[in-house]
């Protein structure tokens, strides 16, 4: 199997971003990834179409934590609409192996091999299906 | 007698290399590899004996049929019991779902019970839900003691007349526990009861008689014993199978057929619609013969030495918790390792070719007693080494380095 355990993956399980809950979230998500049982709760804060703060909490593989902290990571001060472009990005990322052209992933990267490891999958989108419900909920 | 370097040089699969590694294979409740044995008679009777079953009158259909029903003879031969008794069936699972429907829609009745262990595999708990669902039957629990065996005591007072059918894992896929299914079954027909014993972590690994269980049912799949995929046993008392309704219909398993009626077979063809899977049935007899040809009971000392000698080592190994009892067990361990989620750890010892099971195992119910979403589990079989124990503590040492937290 490839080494999907690289530094960048393991540094953002060890230490993970924006770990947490938010005190006044405009509004929380679950996701379940049904291979493990493990849960995993998504905080967002909208100030209008910008995704003010986000946190995630729960207990999960090093993958689908290293997932959690990056999608933090990227996508907090974005715009609902920008968000949803990531969302589709990292889709096709994950699917594929390789960043769309002219998309700068930066530590996403690290989960390149995932497409390669298909009972994996579910731990690394296990966090962006999560956010995926949670804009859809936001929209309305 | 074989050595174990003989028994693990009739498993072509054992020589692989693994991401560079000796295959140290430790997934075998999940499944099991085959022996060149069970391949080589697959091959010879789909080159030389094959055509269907109980069709045909030219000479192929004769050898196929006499092969197939002689498969049923060594399958019942392995756990003692009445061939006529043997049900072939895509396996376990199906097994269970085919009394739950059979017996269960025909038999239980609305306000009787149905007691269950919180250790089965979901295998033998969703069909029971389902049928308790439909004829409106109440769902049972024997409790646990903390060490994950049956509590005696109290499921005793849990069995009585209403109960209808006791539905229990001869050896827990999880917890490794072997419970007393002979007493049980005693207790169970003293108020009445018919008890299905769940064999599949059985029947593979020790001597099981039947005929002194006396289980009403008995379960078990030919994967996890060294046969093919998509063939099970079904074993059920003869008198009982007379009385149920079919499982499906079609062909095989008629006697007569009109346009608006029809009539059924024998037992156990009556449970055995459309075309059997006869090569599968030719599989599980081949690898049924070579268990018994190494030993039911060489092959449960082997499983108990390999199964001591890890939960020794993982038991002294500083942030490792164990589940299930100490003393006598089923051929598994399953644990976790403080920071270290089972899928990371099953992915790290995978890179030292390592393969073990991660995840609740079909058992969330039981993940739920134990307090965890998922455990990590090893599991050996009569081809494994202590020197593949070993390395598998050396394998989960590595993991903490790699992942424990800093």
């Amino acid at each position: 199997m490839s080494d999907i355990y690289g530094e960048i993956l393991l540094d953002h399980y060890r230490l993970p971003r924006n770990k947490g809950r938010l005190e006044h979230p405009t509004l929380s998500v679950e996701g379940v990834n049904p291979l493990c049982g493990d849960e995993l709760t998504l905080d967002l804060e909208f100030d209008g179409q910008r995704l003010k703060d986000i946190r995630f909490s729960g207990k999960g593989c090093a993958i689908s934590v290293a997932s959690a902290s990056m999608l933090t990571e990227a996508l907090k001060g974005k715009t609902v609409e920008e968000i949803e472009r990531w969302i589709g990005v990292f889709r096709e990322f994950i699917r594929t192996g390789r960043a769309p052209d002219g998309v700068e992933l930066g530590d996403l990267l690290a989960l390149e091999g995932i497409s390669k490891l298909p009972v994996r999958v579910k731990c690394a989108t296990l966090p962006w299906s999560a956010l995926e419900e949670a804009i859809s909920r936001y929209r309305g | 007698m074989k050595t174990v370097e003989e028994i693990r040089r009739d498993f072509p699969i054992l020589s692989l290399k693994v991401n560079g590694r000796p295959l140290v294979y430790l997934d075998n409740a999940a499944s099991s590899q085959k022996p060149i044995q069970v391949l080589n008679a697959y091959c010879r009777f789909c080159e030389s004996r094959y055509a269907n079953v109980h069709r045909g009158v030219h000479t192929l259909a004769e050898t196929a049929t006499g092969d197939y029903e002689e498969a049923r003879k060594t399958l019942a031969d392995l756990v003692q019991a009445d061939a006529r008794g043997v049900v072939f069936t895509r396996g376990t699972t199906e097994s269970i779902n085919l009394v739950a429907q059979s017996y269960g829609r025909k038999f239980i009745k609305h306000g009787q019970a149905i007691l269950m262990t919180p250790m089965e595999h979901h295998a033998n708990l969703v069909p029971w839900q389902v049928l308790a669902r439909a004829v409106g039957a109440e769902l049972r629990f024997w409790p646990l003691n903390q060490d994950g065996t049956l509590d005696m005591v109290e499921g005793r007072k849990l069995l009585d007349a209403r109960v209808a059918m006791v539905a229990v894992a001869h050896v827990s896929n999880v917890l490794g526990t072997i419970n007393p299914v002979r007493e049980i079954v005693e207790m169970a027909h003293r108020v009445g009861a018919k008890v299905l014993v769940d064999g599949a972590q059985a029947a593979p690994h020790m001597p099981v008689n039947l005929s002194e269980i006396g289980a009403d049912f008995y379960a078990f799949s030919g994967h996890k014993m060294c046969g093919s995929t998509g063939i099970g046993v079904l074993y059920g008392r003869p008198e009982i199978l007379e009385d149920m309704d079919p499982f499906m219909t079609g062909g095989e398993m008629i006697r007569e057929v009109w346009l608006d009626h029809a009539t059924w077979n024998e037992i156990p063809h009556k449970f055995e619609a459309g075309t059997p899977p006869i090569t599968e049935a030719i599989s599980i007899a081949a690898a049924a013969r070579y268990l018994q040809e190494i030993g039911m009971d060489w092959i449960h000392a082997h499983d108990t030495m390999l199964t001591a000698r890890a939960w020794e080592l993982l038991a002294a190994e500083p942030g490792v918790t164990l589940y299930g009892p100490a003393g006598e067990r089923g051929a598994l361990v399953t644990f976790n390792v403080a920071g270290v989620h089972p899928h990371d750890l099953a992915a790290l010892l995978d890179r030292d070719g390592i393969a073990i099971r991660a995840g609740h195992h079909c058992a969330q119910p039981l993940h739920r007693w134990l307090g965890v979403q998922a455990t990590a589990r090893a599991s050996f079989y009569l081809y494994n080494t202590p020197e593949e124990v070993d390395a598998l503590l050396e394998g989960v040492r590595a993991a903490k380095k790699v992942l424990q937290l800093v």
